[in-house]
């Protein structure tokens, strides 16, 4: 077992951001979680850092992460890692990390963040929290979050205003609990956050240019990984950006005496609307749409400003991944589906009906605008 | 060569969920499974298992309850099951229960040619975490979210999932694969699968068993060896309950435009 951790916690310092990138390209998730380490680096009085892992040159993809709020950018360059190797990867990550000591170490929960991040914190024995979507440090702000989301009577409750640890809160049970975990007593302490959850700064490019790039030395040989990527595809067919859409029309089990048809009706609303068709898990798991669709706990987390659910019944499940939309709309045939208790209109009805008279009447009003 | 595959008894979480008044999960009123994407692993081993002849050891840790599960997957083909069970493994977060599987997958023994399996993540809680973990505890090779697994002599060839596309990764044996929904459809118990799977060995491993394994520590395992700690846990707020319209002819749909325009929504 790592000694490592046996050291005193104290001596970690700075909050770090694993910058994944692909094919050179950062990531959206990176800026995402800059901006809100930043938020977490002032709230510790600590320096913001980057950790950029890629092939010769990726340096240069650096200084972007600076605009959104990194104050320093660690890089570490080898073409054994210009595509992602969880064996490469851990062993440059935990290197850099027992060497430099962040206090809180924050990743993406892409597929490949989700493959790394354990990897890690096995190896450096801290605890890891997965699929995070919401960290705090300050117990005040923590609270306010708590009067938000919660039903906790949180002035019932004591308070101990001096705590720094990370709280780092996620949904359990497919959503149906919230949980806030927290690492007190090894570092770094580490969470994934999930895509399109985090707001994103704006960029700044006199930051961006203050950013300062450090190569910290590691050592990195064959001998280390004993997996070889042979090819890396990507899908043909162009995917549906759910997580950047502002109108979402999503489609469930109601669709289903006529698939097509009621996919049909959903791509016009949509196109109506200026926005993207998603799906319930049921959905996808009859193979009526493509995974990249799926809107819920297992799918993406969506706040558009309107989501349209079109025969979808409102699992817990689902509701986890659409429940902080602007405005949601609502129809289905049974008036005591649970997509309706969070619905801010609802339609009782058949949505092979009411979707084309919809769509029909939200052109007639914007035209007439 | 052998196969181990992980497996976890879970709480069906796609029906109705009970939560006890204090926010925690009422597991009792509920019904259990086996985690699907565990029974993807499962029915990847037996695939394997049909092509080599391989033997299939399921694994689990868990109250003794599980062991039912055990049986089920024994009766679909799997040749030997062990529970893992003990109070001290109790309160586990996902870095001491990776600790004590990979201690008891080490108890079994992993040699040159073998697989071990895991589900990609567990629908109760959804973390990911415990396979790749166990790899790192093993100094197993790790492939997660495999969609397609061909063996072929020593190395394993994977299709492994993005988001956006995926990877084909070679890797050597002996490894640890993570498998997901679209590898595979797991199959029924069949019949006979069902008269044999009593006849099948099932062991249990508890804390006296494993406790002498250099995994096995009281500072790494349970409640107290655990690195994460529960904070707060608590059930988010019902959303203020919104305006069901009258009808759903063009009149209410005509209605629900114009209240989208009025409040500037689209």
């Amino acid at each position: 077992m790592s000694n490592f951790n046996s050291a005193d916690i104290a001596a970690f310092k700075d909050v770090w951001v694993f910058c994944e990138q692909r094919e050179g390209k950062l990531m959206p998730t990176d800026f995402e979680l800059i901006s809100k380490g930043r938020d977490l680096a002032n709230e510790l009085g600590v320096n913001l850092c980057g950790l950029l892992l890629g092939g010769e040159g990726i340096e240069a993809a650096a200084k972007e992460l600076g605009g959104y709020g990194a104050d320093k950018v660690y890089v570490c360059e080898s073409p054994m890692l210009s595509v992602y190797n969880t064996d490469a990867y851990a062993k440059v990550i935990c290197d850099v990390i027992e060497d430099l000591k962040p206090e809180a170490f924050l990743i993406g929960a892409t597929n490949i963040g989700r493959d790394l991040a354990p990897r890690c914190a096995a190896r450096l024995h801290t605890g890891l929290c997965a699929d995070c979507t919401h960290l705090d440090i300050d117990v005040a702000n923590y609270i306010q979050f708590l009067r938000e989301a919660s039903t906790l009577d949180v002035d019932g409750q004591k308070w101990d205003m001096a705590d720094r640890n990370l709280k780092m809160t996620r949904p359990a049970f497919g959503g149906h609990l919230m949980a806030t975990i927290i690492c007190p007593r090894f570092r770094p302490c580490m969470a994934t956050v999930r895509p399109g959850v985090m707001k994103k700064n704006p960029f700044d490019q006199a930051k961006a240019d203050a950013c300062v790039i450090e190569k910290p030395s590691f050592s990195l040989s064959e001998a280390d990984v004993k997996t070889e990527v042979t090819e890396v595809v990507k899908a043909a067919k162009k995917l549906v950006d759910l997580i950047g859409a502002d109108f979402i029309v999503s489609v469930g089990r109601g669709i289903s005496k006529d698939v097509e048809g009621g996919i049909k009706l959903a791509e016009e609303l949509a196109a109506e609307l200026g926005g993207v068709v998603g799906g319930s898990r049921a959905t996808i798991d009859s193979g009526w749409l493509s995974a990249d669709h799926q809107v819920g706990q297992t799918g993406k987390t969506v706040h558009p400003k309107v989501y349209v659910a079109l025969g979808i019944s409102g699992a817990i499940q689902h509701k986890a991944g659409m429940q902080d939309s602007e405005c949601i709309i609502a129809v289905n045939k049974n008036d005591t589906a649970p997509i309706f208790e969070i619905a801010d209109y609802g339609i009782c009805g058949d949505l092979f009906k009411v979707t084309p008279l919809l769509t029909e009447a939200i052109r007639a009003a914007k035209a007439a605008k | 060569m052998k196969i181990i595959v992980c497996v976890k008894q879970v709480p069906d979480t796609s029906g109705k969920v009970a939560v006890n008044p204090d926010g925690t999960l009422n597991r009792a009123s509920m019904q259990t499974i086996t985690n699907p994407d565990d029974m993807n692993a499962v029915e990847a081993a037996l695939k394997l298992k049909d092509e080599t002849g391989c033997k299939v050891i399921v694994v689990t840790m868990g109250p003794p309850p599980a062991a039912s599960m055990l049986r089920e997957l024994m009766a679909m083909g799997a040749d030997e099951g062990v529970l893992v069970s003990a109070r001290e493994f109790g309160g586990s977060d996902t870095y001491a229960t990776s600790q004590i599987l990979a201690a008891a997958i080490d108890t079994i023994g992993v040699e040159k040619d073998d697989v071990v399996m895991c589900g990609r993540q567990a629908i109760d809680g959804d973390t990911a975490q415990v396979g790749p973990q166990i790899a790192e505890k093993l100094g197993l090779p790790q492939v997660t979210y495999a969609a397609d697994i061909h063996k072929d002599g020593e190395n394993i060839t994977v299709k492994r999932m993005l988001e956006d596309g995926y990877m084909t990764i070679k890797v050597q044996t002996p490894c640890l694969l993570t498998c997901i929904k679209e590898l595979n459809n797991p199959r029924y118990m069949s019949i006979g699968g069902i008269y044999e799977t009593y006849n099948k060995p099932l062991d249990t491993f508890d804390f006296d068993k494993l406790k002498d394994h250099k995994l096995i520590d009281p500072s790494t395992i349970g409640l107290k060896g655990s690195p994460t700690n529960i904070f707060k846990s608590f059930t988010p707020p019902q959303k203020g309950v919104g305006v069901m319209l009258e009808g759903s002819g063009k009149e209410t749909c005509e209605e629900l435009a114009a209240i989208l325009i009025k409040k500037h929504i689209i």
